[in-house]
């Protein structure tokens, strides 16, 4: 067995994350919060620092990271990779994979503060990336595309999302030493071993701007230390950030592993992650709806729904019982498009919602709300299984 | 009131009802003293009818118009109208064997060891269910309410 | 006549201080051990008929009897052991096949006994059954990929759902636990009954097993399983449509690839209607279906059977754990079966050669383990469900089936024992004197449908309420967030090989 301690220095990054691999699960308390400005107008990051650095005793300096939407707009076309490395080589066989597939079009070391502030961080890069390979080929069974259609462009789009999610996957379980934390466009994931705030520092989040924030500051129960361990977890568009511990990883996991997504982290963070992306963006069900999948109500609950409520509900029980997460959670799950906060369905840990005016807040404690926005037009405690979701206006984007 | 209600289909010709009868009604009331030293003495009150495989367990139907009170000549044979219990007192009773005769279920037994007395079921009074019920261990007896007891349920045991 | 050279295995012991001669004994023993000598008042045991049933040692009310096993009569040896021995003699004397019944009785490891379950501590708290919900509610059947439908607000604002595709027919559990196959003929009417009245009111469901459908059993036909077999007793249109699945039976823990005999004198007039064979007569089940000779036309026959009851009911395939039987499993899915029944070595039989039942297949927690990791690494575990069966002994069991990937479990011998069995193991000769595996009126009257009913009521509450703590205690409260979660049990005293197949960690390793 390896003897986990605190990150020593970089060149462990290879062991740790092969440990990290497959073999071990790692339990976590911690802190949630995230931010979104719904009509798509961006912000800086002092906001959501300001949040998680409050709850800075549900964290112990294991772990802290932020995820940020539209901090990227020169490259919003472009696949945004933040890649952690251990050292040169690694390094080099993963610029191999990428040059192989995509045409960089910028990269640079991802711009950090004096590292006192963190300790021992790997070499941290970021790329932006076109895909070499249009899809339009494959895109639809012999049929001649039409790129303009919107079908069809649907079609090339997930056919270029799939690729980019084997690749991450291929990168991260296969190449030693390399990991991407995200993967998505004009997004962005800075996480890293320490407490939520010097991370934030760290990465100088301040300088960004981001229309949608969520952060995590971690707890973990044993001392796994490892940068790529940190939340949020990402890919693709996704990020999730999540306070608990799913005792259904099993059953959630195996559900995932039948469509192909391989849990090589064995983290709560990766399976939610999978899990909608599955549900949302493979199988395209309703984000209004999928709360009754993840948190579903209970049998007792449904059986007093009327008939055709019940019947929708029970065929979600029967066909994604393996998608139904048990145990504590809250979490946040985030794309370019919304931000997602759920509660296990019997409510077992914290979650605080706001809106002021454009802006919905969730949190783990209500006092980071508060210390961000004193007086919030509404706030709430959403109950179990209850989603909060706040929508991006992207219209807005685009104009901007 | 309450009956004792045969599931002839059950019985299995244990004869355990008999035994504890036979220990209930005898002055030790322990079942390996009973047997060891009373049991040229005491009779039991239920009966095993056994043809083939078929077998039930019968005792007093306490019926509503008990031939055996009306036939009995010395009075000890009566019906309590509160209970629907029909006793023998064996202070009056004579050895006249008049109810012997005239039971439809021949359910009655004389009891030469005790003396001249006309032996039959007592429905175990003092006891919350009568022990033949209580040690039938296929509840091939039951002990029920005539008033719960529903037209589904099985009837009293017909006389043959 | 030649010394027969068969040994009694029994010993009884009757107290002759406790025996009061009131002949319980005598009545109730369908071997003829005990004779009442009314001369002497004394009552004589034939050590060489017992069959070590415990019947007279539980009726006798004064406690008097003792049935035990006898011990060690030949000279101690390790390698020719006193079976080896007896049935040797026992061969020689008859010159037949040893015939056995219930289920493998010999030392290999059982697994679930080196298996522990996992509970929840402060990262994740465990949940109290007794005040939070606890949800063991199971369906069994195909599951579509995903579901298709509709999503639309209605003028106030309301989200409504329209499902489009459409839900293959599933069986509705409220435990997940069945009662496995056991057919009217191998065990008494009052057997099933009280199998089909305790699925009924407990909200789960019997099973025929081969030997057709009692029509006094009709009315269970929303909890009833029908078998159809290699013999095909009893099968018509009728009796597919007096069910709520239909399960094909490839094969039986207890004899894998043996078929099944039932002697004519168990063939009674109403065993003759039910399995529509003459009275009186030997039913003989084929060891293969004789038109399943490969999968395809096993896929035939899930199709037929499927056509025969208009897609309404799932259809499943039940086969025993041969070594080979992940890829059998995948074949099965993919010739469209519904659920999957393995059935362990252990599992119980009504009638088996013992060299049989005692050495062929493998156990039923190995066989799981590795159907389940097969299914799901062709992508298609979640396609069908799986039922374990072969001796699931305790909630626990089931616990941890599921746990390793079974979506429930179908107990057999353990309804028996609940009913009144003593696993004496001798089923085939047809005088159960528990009133279960027998067709003699004067025998199968033992068994009061309604306690038996009632019994197993009582089991299936109490496994369920145990199923209930486990869960909670894992902080868990549905099922199906258990189901295949392997990280939930660890190995005790297993080899590497063996957890590997079973796919889980040693006690003492951490996520």
């Amino acid at each position: 067995m390896n003897n986990y301690k605190h990150m020593e220095t970089t060149k462990n990054l290879k062991e740790s994350k092969q440990h990290c691999f497959s073999r071990h699960r790692i339990p976590s308390g911690c802190a949630v919060f995230g931010i979104v400005n719904e009509s798509g107008k961006t912000f800086n990051g002092s906001m959501v620092l300001d949040g998680i650095s409050m709850m800075h005793e549900r964290s112990n300096g294991l772990g802290g990271g932020f995820a940020a939407y539209g901090i990227y707009p020169q490259f919003k076309e472009d696949w945004a990779f933040h890649i952690f490395y251990d050292g040169s080589i690694s390094k080099s066989q993963t610029e191999d994979v990428l040059k192989e597939n995509f045409k960089i079009i910028f990269y640079e070391e991802i711009p950090t503060k004096n590292k006192s502030f963190v300790k021992d961080p790997p070499n941290m890069y970021r790329y932006f990336l076109k895909l070499k390979n249009n899809f339009v080929d494959s895109g639809a069974n012999k049929k001649k595309i039409d790129t303009d259609s919107r079908i069809d462009k649907d079609i090339i789009k997930e056919k270029e999302e799939d690729f980019i999610v084997d690749l991450v996957m291929k990168v991260n379980s296969n190449i030693k030493g390399a990991y991407i934390i995200s993967s998505g466009k004009n997004m962005g994931i800075f996480k890293g071993i320490g407490y939520p705030e010097d991370i934030g520092q760290f990465y100088k989040i301040d300088d960004y701007s981001a229309y949608l924030w969520t952060s995590h500051g971690r707890f973990p129960t044993n001392s796994v230390g490892w940068w790529g361990g940190a939340h949020p977890f990402g890919l693709l568009n996704w990020s999730v950030v999540h306070n608990g511990e799913i005792s259904s990883y099993g059953a959630n996991k195996r559900f995932v592993d039948g469509f192909g997504y391989e849990c090589t982290l064995s983290t709560d963070t990766e399976v939610v992650t999978y899990l909608f992306d599955l549900l949302v963006r493979k199988q395209k069900i309703d984000l209004s709806i999928i709360h009754l999948i993840l948190a579903s109500p209970l049998w007792e609950e449904i059986k007093k729904m009327p008939e055709d409520k019940r019947e929708i509900l029970k065929a979600f029980r029967i066909i994604y019982s393996g998608a139904l997460m048990n145990g504590p959670f809250s979490i946040i799950a985030a794309n370019s498009d919304f931000m997602y906060a759920l509660n296990d369905r019997i409510k077992l840990r914290p979650m605080v919602a706001a809106k002021k005016g454009n802006f919905l807040f969730v949190s783990s404690e209500e006092a980071a709300i508060r210390k961000v926005c004193s007086s919030p037009d509404i706030l709430w405690h959403p109950r179990g299984g209850e989603p909060v979701i706040g929508v991006v206006n992207k219209q807005n984007i685009k104009n901007k | 009131m309450k009956k004792i209600y045969i599931k002839e289909q059950y019985c299995i010709g244990c004869r355990l009802c008999e035994i504890h009868c036979q220990v209930k009604h005898s002055k030790s009331k322990k079942i390996i003293k009973a047997f060891k030293d009373e049991k040229e003495d005491i009779v039991s009150r239920v009966l095993v009818e056994e043809v083939g495989y078929n077998s039930f367990a019968i005792q007093c139907r306490h019926c509503s118009d008990a031939p055996c009170v009306e036939a009995c000549i010395s009075g000890a044979m009566v019906k309590n109208e509160n209970t629907g219990v029909v006793t023998c007192d064996e202070e009056k009773c004579v050895g006249c064997w008049m109810c012997i005769m005239v039971c439809p279920y021949g359910v009655i037994k004389r009891d030469l060891p005790r003396g001249r007395v006309a032996s039959k079921c007592d429905l175990c009074v003092d006891e919350d269910i009568p022990v033949c019920v209580k040690n039938c261990p296929n509840e091939a007896l039951k002990f029920i309410d005539t008033s719960e007891t529903d037209s589904k349920e099985e009837v009293e045991v017909e006389s043959n | 006549m030649a010394l027969k050279l068969a040994q009694s295995e029994f010993e009884i012991e009757r107290d002759s201080q406790k025996c009061i001669s009131c002949q319980v004994c005598v009545r109730q023993c369908s071997n003829d051990v005990h004779e009442y000598d009314s001369d002497e008042d004394i009552i004589y045991s034939d050590n060489d008929k017992c069959v070590g049933c415990h019947r007279c040692e539980n009726l006798c009310p004064t406690g008097a009897i003792k049935i035990k096993e006898k011990e060690a009569e030949f000279k101690k040896n390790y390698n020719w052991t006193s079976s080896h021995l007896r049935n040797i003699y026992k061969q020689a004397d008859s010159g037949g096949i040893i015939l056995t019944g219930m289920g493998c009785d010999k030392p290999y490891p059982v697994y679930w006994d080196h298996i522990l379950f996992n509970a929840a501590q402060v990262t994740n708290p465990s949940i109290d059954p007794l005040r939070e919900p606890m949800e063991i509610k199971t369906f069994i059947g195909r599951k579509p990929d995903k579901l298709n439908m509709e999503i639309s607000k209605d003028k106030n604002g309301n989200t409504k759902i329209k499902l489009k595709t459409k839900i293959p027919p599933q069986l509705e559990l409220s435990t997940p636990i069945m009662f496995s196959a056991m057919s009217y003929g191998s065990i008494s009417f009052n057997a099933c009954m009280s199998l089909a009245a305790a699925a009924s009111k407990f909200g789960t469901f019997y099973n025929t097993g081969e030997g057709g459908l009692h029509e006094d059993l009709y009315g269970f036909v929303n909890n009833t399983i029908v078998q159809v077999a290699s013999g095909r007793f009893g099968v018509d249109k009728n009796y597919l449509n007096k069910a709520a699945a239909v399960e094909i039976k490839i094969g039986q823990g207890a004899k894998p690839g043996i078929g099944g005999h039932l002697p004519g004198e168990k063939v009674t007039r109403d065993v003759s209607r039910t399995r529509m064979i003459p009275k009186g007569t030997d039913a003989l089940s084929p060891a293969p279906h004789h038109d399943i000779y490969s999968i395809e036309d096993l896929s035939q026959l899930i199709y037929a059977l499927k056509e025969a009851t208009d897609y309404k009911k799932p259809v499943g395939v039940k086969i025993s754990a041969v070594h080979n039987v992940a890829p059998i499993a995948s074949g099965i899915v993919r010739a469209g079966a519904d659920f999957i029944t393995i059935d362990g070595f252990r599992g119980g039989t009504g009638a088996a050669p013992l060299v049989i039942r005692d050495n062929v297949g493998i156990p039923i927690e190995l066989a799981l383990a590795s159907v389940d990791r097969r299914l799901r690494e062709e992508g298609i575990r979640h396609k069908v469900s799986i039922i374990v069966a072969g001796s699931i002994r305790s909630s626990s069991d089931v616990i941890k089936a599921i746990a390793l990937g079974a979506d429930a479990a179908y107990i057999g011998t353990a309804a028996l024992v609940a009913m009144g069995c003593h696993l004496c193991q001798k089923c085939y000769t047809g005088k159960c004197n528990w009133g279960i595996a027998t067709q003699d009126p004067y025998l199968t009257k033992r068994l009061n449908p309604e306690i038996g009913t009632r019994r197993l009521l009582n089991l299936l509450h109490s496994w369920s309420l145990e199923k209930k703590e486990m869960l909670g205690g894992a902080g868990i409260n549905a099922i199906e967030s258990l189901k295949g979660s392997r990280e939930h049990l660890r190995g005790i005293d297993l080899s590497e090989k063996e957890l590997a197949i079973l796919g889980i960690k040693h006690a003492g390793e951490a996520w």
